[in-house]
């Protein structure tokens, strides 16, 4: 601390305590420093971008060049690996999830959020009980229950083929089940914070307690519905080890209902793209745009309400 | 006002806890009975064995072998990965220079925030088959190809990366952690901003240099979330199947080469899968449950510290 160039004047600044540094605002001549963490972060945004940039340009070039150098260019840009990769039932797999998500999204928020309010609004006998009984369901990885889960679910197609395994709906209930307990743990903290007057008044004037919820409280949980509603599609749309283990066809013919991110994992690892590259590297890009999309468009949203959901 | 509160209750409670506990709760308690019997899964026979499937784990060299691994993620990818975002974080939200004497982070800071979290809304299984691309053994691998560029190997002898039994779990490690550091950037940023710039004002006043300011205020004031991020991230470490499963050799749910990489969730699944060994599958899965709980209680107890108000 040898330079005393006084330019930088901090707000609020009393008597004659010196400022060291030339438009630094900490003690340490951040010169050097700035460098260093400004390099730092610059290399880390390299190492996150060049795999992603990668595998887009591999979608354009030929088998021979991927099998080469990893360093060559695309010779020309053409689609043609994204209807092969298409054609090979990415398209399908994308389907799939779509049809789940839309399903166990909207199931979970509604009975989540059915489950925390009536803990959270209402007095009554075993209402500590039931909420506890939910918060522990959030403690423990899925794979704990893996092996029962496959033969409940095998059960429940023999009430229903609707139910079973491989099945949408078996599916999106079992998504719905294990995103309750936390959905159930952040909205019961979301509507205790509502204010209680406006649901009294609702009630004075003879709205009924259903009425209530979807007219009133529903609405006023709105900022929270969306922060664990985007927490909910992230955290199901990266399911693995359900789908890998439910949503296998049990017999030959079945019609294969896999979700994208196990689609993908499967043709990467069977014969599906053994002598197509190209076409791997368009299934990864086809998996890759829209998520990437969606969240470059609502990106304030998705980190907001992600934080917000992890920090109650 | 008291009519009608019942049914309206019950109504509103019944389906999510039918679901809850019927597919949730009752299948973690199904795993502790089926550990006690030798079903194979396939069939509904089976015969209660007593404890044999835990005596059977304790001489189980490839569960000693998972177990340890599970330990060695549980360690390292908390401490990398939160000492990272906390390096970031700081820099990105009270690390840059001030030209007013304002508090603000580097030049840029909204880029590094929205590009770091990028891995975390691609699918695990999506940067599986990527980061394969990436550790291919020849030099068409992105990795083998960085390193020959810079001359540190060659075309004739690549690196083996996920085929080389001591390098496999260190790969699986920088996968972890290259896809978690921007969403615990963004959760210790969220959590930063929540303390008052007039600290940070003060404690330059008082000619803080930037890492005691780092050590002294914003560390001890974000204690509650790192313990949080330290939960999430041991959860991660416990689980880890669909990365391990999907990019390291060896059939039927990867941890190879040769166990290398073998983590509790892979060995569980083969052995319930493929083995047709559901009844020792559930033992591990038990192991794995107090494993679990015992940590959550330690680490929570270790980490304890008063709540600083602000």
């Amino acid at each position: 601390m040898t330079t005393l160039d006084k330019t930088a004047s901090v707000p609020g600044q009393r008597g004659t305590k010196p400022e060291p540094g030339k438009d630094q605002r900490f003690a340490d001549g951040g010169g050097v420093l700035n460098v260093f963490s400004h390099g730092f972060l610059a290399v880390w945004a390299v190492l996150i971008l060049l795999p992603l940039l990668w595998v887009v340009l591999g979608s354009f070039k030929t088998d021979a060049q991927i099998n080469g150098s990893a360093w060559s260019w695309p010779a020309h840009w053409g689609f043609d690996a994204f209807s092969r990769a298409w054609s090979k039932g990415i398209g399908g797999f994308f389907a799939n999830t779509v049809i789940v998500l839309l399903g166990s999204v909207t199931l979970t928020m509604l009975l989540g959020s059915m489950a925390a309010y009536v803990l959270a609004r209402y007095e009554f006998k075993g209402n500590r009980f039931i909420y506890y009984l939910f918060v522990a369901g959030s403690m423990f990885p899925v794979y704990l229950a893996l092996v029962p889960l496959f033969f409940m679910v095998r059960n429940l197609g023999e009430i229903s083929p609707y139910l079973g395994l491989n099945s949408y709906a078996g599916l999106i209930l079992v998504y719905v089940a294990y995103s309750l307990p936390f959905t159930v743990f952040f909205m019961y903290s979301f509507f205790r914070t509502l204010p209680s007057a406006v649901h009294e008044a609702a009630m004075l004037d003879g709205c009924s307690h259903t009425r209530t919820f979807f007219q009133i409280m529903v609405p006023m949980a709105k900022p929270g519905l969306i922060s664990v509603g985007i927490f909910n599609v992230l955290g199901q749309w990266n399911q693995y080890i359900l789908p890998v283990t439910l949503m296998q066809p049990t017999t030959a013919g079945e019609a294969d209902h896999s979700m994208l991110a196990q689609g993908l994992v499967n043709l990467a690892l069977q014969s599906g793209y053994k002598s197509d590259a190209p076409a791997l590297f368009a299934g990864m890009t086809i998996a890759m745009l829209p998520v990437l999309v969606v969240y470059l468009s609502f990106q304030r949203q998705v980190q907001a309400g992600l934080t917000s959901a992890t920090l109650k | 006002m008291r009519h009608g509160k019942y049914p309206f209750i019950v109504g509103f409670l019944f389906l999510p806890i039918v679901l809850y506990v019927g597919l949730v709760l009752w299948p973690y308690l199904q795993t502790f009975g089926y550990s006690l019997t030798n079903w194979s899964g396939a069939s509904q026979e089976m015969d209660f064995i007593g404890l044999d499937n835990y005596t059977r784990l304790l001489d189980d060299e490839v569960f000693a072998g998972a177990l340890w691994h599970n330990l060695l993620l549980l360690i390292l990818l908390p401490v990398v990965t939160i000492l990272i975002a906390l390096f970031f974080a700081f820099m990105l939200n009270v690390g840059g220079k001030g030209g007013t004497g304002g508090v603000q982070g580097v030049k840029g800071a909204p880029f590094y925030k929205v590009v770091f979290f990028f891995p975390q809304v691609l699918s695990i299984a999506i940067l599986a088959v990527l980061w394969g691309a990436v550790y291919r053994t020849d030099q068409s691998g992105l990795a083998n190809g960085i390193l020959i560029k810079l001359g540190l190997a060659t075309v004739n002898d690549p690196v083996q990366w996920l085929s080389d039994p001591d390098l496999v779990m260190w790969c699986v490690l920088a996968v972890l952690v290259w896809s978690g550091v921007g969403f615990y950037l963004v959760l210790f940023s969220a959590a930063m901003q929540g303390i008052p710039k007039d600290i940070y004002e003060a404690a330059l006043l008082d000619g803080a240099k930037r890492g005691q300011t780092f050590f002294k205020i914003t560390l001890p004031l974000l204690w509650e979330t790192v313990q949080t991020a330290w939960v999430y991230l041991a959860i991660v470490a416990m689980d880890a199947f669909a990365l391990v499963s999907s990019i390291t050799p060896g059939a039927y749910f990867g941890g190879g080469p040769d166990h290398h990489s073998e983590l509790i969730s892979t060995y569980l699944m083969r052995s319930f899968l493929r083995n047709g060994e559901a009844g020792y599958a559930c033992a591990m899965g038990v192991v794995i449950f107090f494993f679990t709980l015992i940590l959550t209680i330690v680490s929570l107890w270790a980490t304890k510290r008063d709540k600083i108000e602000y």
